[in-house]
């Protein structure tokens, strides 16, 4: 038996899905309304799942008192109400979509102490979701 | 293989103290679920079976006999219940979502009749659950604690 807790967060922030190795004509066809130049932006959900044992004094995987403030430190703080592209130094260089934002989010939280992060999973709509797990991550 | 949910809601009270921890740690480590008078959620349970459906009846297991045993052994159990005083699988363990659904794999594992008992996803609020799953606990990680 495995056990694993998971914790829901929001956060709001805008992005823009543009190429710069890409013609201005490609990044049209590729990224259609989301490579509009001003940017546009979701209501994010993101899903953090933490892994192991179970602490008999606590009797849990990981005490939220540690895990919020450890998620509000590395990612929300840096996300919420953000412009992703503009003040995320990794997207500066790389494509904002929700699958990069998954994996910058899982690096961000994978040294997290009191549990081993197992997944990172993102709603960027209520449509799409996008997931990383560790197994994916290496 | 094929798997099956099924769904079920409870509303139960706890708190959240160690005997064994003084006044002030049972604070700090469980903030205000530490409050004695308790308070309560309402815990929506989600029971997954894995299995290959039988040829004779197209079914993994009889959601009918899933919502009997998930009635019999969790609802009656836990539903508007105290979890820290009247569900005596639960006794000298502290009640957060990781031990109940713990607990309820255990109340459910060795009674499914056809399949087996994939997941145990305990929602406590739309915002936190907990999930206790087939994985061998070896897989686990380190698991250490700041």
């Amino acid at each position: 038996m495995k056990m694993s807790l998971t914790r829901r967060y929001d956060f709001a922030a805008s992005h823009r899905l543009h190429a710069p190795k890409l013609s201005a004509e490609e990044n049209q066809r590729i990224y259609g309304k989301c490579n509009n130049p001003y940017g546009h932006g979701h209501n994010y959900a993101l899903e953090v799942t933490v892994t192991g044992p179970i602490d008999p004094a606590t009797g849990m995987v990981a005490n939220l008192g540690d895990l919020d403030p450890f998620v509000e430190r590395e990612v929300l703080a840096a996300f919420d109400q953000k412009n992703l592209n503009e003040e995320v130094a990794q997207f500066r260089t790389e494509v904002p979509t929700t699958e990069n934002v998954c994996r910058e989010i899982f690096r961000r939280l994978q040294n997290f102490p009191a549990a081993r992060l197992e997944r990172v999973r993102i709603e960027e709509t209520s449509k799409n979701s996008f997931e990383i797990g560790a197994e994916d991550f290496a | 293989m094929i798997r099956i949910t099924r769904k079920v809601e409870f509303s139960a009270s706890h708190f959240y103290h160690n005997p064994n921890f003084s006044v002030e740690e049972n604070r700090r480590v469980f903030g205000k679920c530490n409050n004695p008078h308790g308070h309560g959620h309402n815990y929506t349970l989600e029971v997954t079976i894995a299995g290959e459906p039988d040829p004779a009846t197209g079914m993994v297991l009889d959601l009918k006999e899933l919502k009997e045993l998930l009635e019999r052994e969790v609802m009656d159990r836990m539903d508007h219940r105290h979890l820290n005083y009247e569900v005596p699988e639960l006794a000298g363990k502290i009640p957060t979502c990781e031990n109940i659904a713990e607990v309820i794999w255990q109340l459910l594992e060795p009674k499914i009749t056809r399949g087996k008992l994939d997941r145990v996803r305990l929602y406590e609020s739309p915002s936190l659950f907990a999930d206790c799953t087939a994985g061998s606990a070896s897989t686990n990680g380190a698991g250490k604690r700041a």
